[in-house]
């Protein structure tokens, strides 16, 4: 069998503004449009992921949220309603995926044998995240490839933050190996914002942006820097500054999203490509990709 | 019959084990004979609506209120996904829900109903309108946990639903959904192995439950930050569901308590607990935090750690790489180059008595009524040009001084305000009135109208500052007669601070300068 790789990993945020603002036919509620930097950068993303031969997404987002362990979704395919319980609102989005059982139980098992807790989730009426379905609409509306979606463990509630960095690591190299054993080509996503304080108020038109900005500037410089290592390709140093980054930013990394990716992806040390920055509701939102083929690789911001 | 709008409240824990599985551990069918034994007590009450306030349910945006009238679906927990799925269709109190919602933003709160089909009721809702309501016999209304709600919110939360249910007239069985310690095992157990997770749990639990027994739901309220930090896994800001039971239920110890079940689930504490209104109390509360009634503004848990990281050199990381401003960014200016600029216009007999005294130095040099004036024009005059990021600082608007000093003075972070009583800025009389007349005799005064116009002056000065007094970190407060005052004046206090959290010392004091009964200093955080 030919070895699997990893062909791409994605960091997603997936604030379910941007499905609201672009108005497809899978969500109810009706925008007049906003937050067209982020759109339009995941909307060159995704054009990018057309041209790329792959076999099925993984995505691991933050809210699918589980104490006991890291679960991955175990059912062929699941069919349902997603409302946002925080912006119910604006995302309502009617989804129908497939999921590539096989490679979810793979991971599943190559994770449990590298010591970490795993759990296949196999209750069919189990509704998949807005995490999931939010980032995977933006980067391949067509959903015409089989996912996995990986839980957040919550080490980070438990432990602290640098616990939370090095499981993730732990699952990320844990992944990887079982992306190689199913011989399959990959599209990694972490589904996350960076930095991630919230208004707690929202503008009476959601999508008027004369009210968004950035939360304060310290999480802009925070953003600003941990993007910086992004295109410097200093992805371990970006790691390695991981806790005091969630610390400070109340990032939605504590989810372990960017670290299990970067961890599975051997910790890059070339230029992430950039499509866009933007604040939603005050949090800090980066769409960015490592594409581990040099000759396909891009400078885009 | 009592007028009390609360029936019950009832204390149940959101795991979906005793709705699942209940024949699969001992416990759990304890805690699910609890549950049925409490549907059969609000069978038998005279509810009109089942109140659920539910840990599990987290918003962000303000409190949200379920008022889909019907809502279904077949829910299924993100952890516990292998007991089965949660079918469920419930019967909510519209009409409750939009009142309530009504009440909540009435006292200050954010809120918003949400009524959409597939909205995803939590985990604890469900469980606990399932084994508590399952024929839908009472209307129920559920309201969400804010995540970043703090105590202030989450009393006045509480009290407004009473105001909702006082309002309908309406009777109401509450229940608070949530685990005592809340600390799960991270790895999956056999049923027949669950056990509490760890001794420190199980204590700490026994103390609650106590606590609950006893009646001592009021307590229990005031003990919550302990709680939180004990045994609590910090996934929210604060153990909250005993400030909502016990604002919702008339913050008193009046109750007769029973826990009907104690057990634990998957590592955390669950227990099925009744408290009804009784008369007849166990005793004064153990220690008090000051009431609420009225939230206001946002929450300062993020601001104020915005406000951290905005210091210069105030944390690690990236922001020390932050410069001092330039001398000639906007609100920046050397205070060398500022006093020079006053001695070249008001000249060295005006400024040389004191660096920061201008008001009181330009009173003294020219004595007198006229001297009053010009102090008082010469400091609003050099008020702007005193704004540096250090140095000192005098408001237009408040009471001029007394002395040779400034109102503020700001030093780094840090803004030190001069002590200030309650004349008023308008024409120096004393709101509430003078203590003594011109020839010493005691006159009779109104301290809460003396706290109030000090209060005012210090908000004055804070502005002077572009700060508030949300920026107050520690208030010192002088009272001539601390017998009398003291009740009158901690209400006045209580009613600006509660929010703030500032520290505060209370001293009493033989004299002021002035026939005031109060005069406060406050050390603030710069802006």
């Amino acid at each position: 069998m030919t070895k699997g790789e990893i062909v791409l990993g994605c960091l997603a945020p997936h604030p379910p503004h941007l499905v609201y603002a672009e108005n497809p036919d899978e969500n109810e509620p009706i925008s007049e449009g906003g937050w067209e930097a982020l759109r339009w950068g995941y909307a060159r993303l995704a054009r990018k992921l057309k041209t790329i031969d792959y076999d099925a997404i993984v995505i691991l987002t933050p809210h699918w949220q589980t104490y006991i362990g890291t679960h991955f979704l175990g059912c062929d395919s699941f069919k349902s309603l997603s409302v946002d319980p925080i912006f119910p609102n604006l995302f309502r989005y009617h989804y129908d995926l497939k999921v590539d059982v096989e490679l979810s139980e793979k991971m599943c098992e190559i994770a449990g044998e590298s010591g970490i807790i795993t759990k296949m989730m196999r209750n069919p009426d189990f509704r998949v995240d807005y995490g999931t379905i939010t980032s995977c609409h933006l980067l391949n509306p067509d959903w015409d490839k089989p996912i996995v979606t990986v839980s957040s463990n919550r080490n980070r509630h438990y432990y602290s933050v640098e616990v939370m960095n090095e499981q993730a690591q732990a699952l990320g190299r844990a992944c990887r190996k079982a992306i190689e054993e199913s011989g399959k080509r990959v599209v990694l996503i972490a589904s996350h914002s960076l930095s991630h304080r919230h208004f707690t108020t929202e503008a009476p038109l959601p999508e008027d942006m004369s009210r968004e900005h950035i939360y304060n500037h310290s999480q802009y410089v925070w953003d600003m820097k941990v993007i910086d290592l992004m295109r410097d390709g200093k992805m371990q140093e970006f790691i390695d500054l991981m806790p005091e980054f969630t610390e400070q930013t109340m990032a939605e990394t504590e989810g372990g999203g960017l670290t299990w990716m970067m961890a599975a992806m051997g910790m890059p040390n070339y230029p992430a490509e950039i499509y866009g920055y933007q604040s939603v509701i005050g949090t800090g939102n980066v769409v960015a990709c490592w594409d581990p083929n040099e000759e396909s690789r891009e400078w885009v911001l | 019959m009592s007028d009390d709008p609360v029936l019950f409240g009832l204390y149940v824990p959101p795991h979906p084990h005793p709705l699942l599985a209940p024949d699969q551990n001992k416990g759990w069918g304890e805690l699910r004979a609890a549950y049925d034994e409490c549907r059969r007590r609000i069978e038998e009450s005279e509810a009109d609506v089942i109140i659920v306030y539910s840990t599990t349910w987290p918003s962000i945006v303000g409190h949200q209120f379920q008022v889909q009238p019907e809502p279904e679906w077949v829910h299924v927990d993100d952890d516990f996904h292998f007991l089965g799925s949660m079918p469920y269709k419930f019967k909510m109190d519209v009409e409750f829900g939009n009142a309530y919602k009504n009440a909540a933003e009435s006292r200050g709160l954010h809120a918003r109903t949400v009524a959409y089909h597939g909205f995803p009721i939590d985990t604890g809702s469900v469980v606990a309108l399932s084994l508590l309501n399952p024929d839908n016999r009472i209307p129920a209304c559920i309201v969400s946990s804010n995540m970043y709600a703090n105590r202030s919110e989450t009393i006045v939360l509480g009290k407004a639903a009473r105001d909702a249910l006082k309002a309908q007239g309406k009777k109401a069985v509450i229940v608070a959904v949530s685990s005592l310690s809340n600390r799960m095992f991270t790895k999956h157990v056999e049923p027949e192995d669950d056990r509490i997770h760890s001794a420190k749990d199980e204590d700490w639990n026994q103390k609650i439950l106590e606590f609950f027994e006893d009646g001592r739901l009021e307590d229990l309220s005031q003990l919550s930050r302990d709680i939180h930090g004990q045994i609590r896994v910090q996934k929210v800001v604060a153990y909250k569901p005993a400030w909502w039971m016990a604002a919702t239920m008339g913050q008193h110890n009046n109750y007769d308590g029973e826990v009907l079940a104690y057990a634990s689930l998957h590592g955390s504490g669950g227990a099925v607990i009744q408290l009804t209104p009784a008369k007849g109390s166990v005793g004064d509360k153990e220690f008090d935090e000051d009431d609420v009634e009225t939230y206001r503004g946002d929450r300062n848990v993020l601001h104020d750690g915005a406000g951290d990281m905005q210091a210069l050199g105030g944390v690690d990381g990236p922001l020390d790489e932050a410069e001092r401003p330039e001398e000639d960014d906007e609100g920046w200016r050397n205070p060398v180059e500022v006093i020079d600029d006053l001695y070249d216009e008001y000249g060295t007999t005006v400024i040389s008595h004191a660096g920061g005294a201008i008001g009181a130095a330009a009173g003294a040099a020219l004595a007198g009524p006229v001297g009053s004036v010009a102090a008082s024009i010469v400091a609003k005059k050099t008020v702007g040009k005193m704004m540096s990021k250090d140095g000192a600082i005098i408001a237009e608007d408040a009471p001029s001084a007394v002395g040779a000093y400034p109102h503020a003075r700001r030093m780094g972070n840090l803004l030190f305000i001069s002590g200030v009583g309650p004349r008023s800025p308008e024409d120096n009389t004393i709101p509430g009135g003078p203590i003594e007349d011109g020839d010493g005799n005691p006159l009779d005064y109104d301290i809460e109208a003396q706290t109030e116009a000090c209060i005012e002056n210090i908000r004055i000065i804070l502005e002077a500052c572009e700060a508030d007094l949300s920026n107050i970190v520690d208030v010192t407060t002088f009272l001539v007669d601390m017998k009398r005052d003291f009740a009158g004046y901690n209400k006045v206090y209580a009613k600006h601070f509660e929010e703030i959290q500032a520290t505060r010392t209370t001293l009493a004091i033989q004299a002021l300068p002035t026939p005031i009964a109060v005069e406060m200093k406050v050390i603030a955080k710069a802006p």
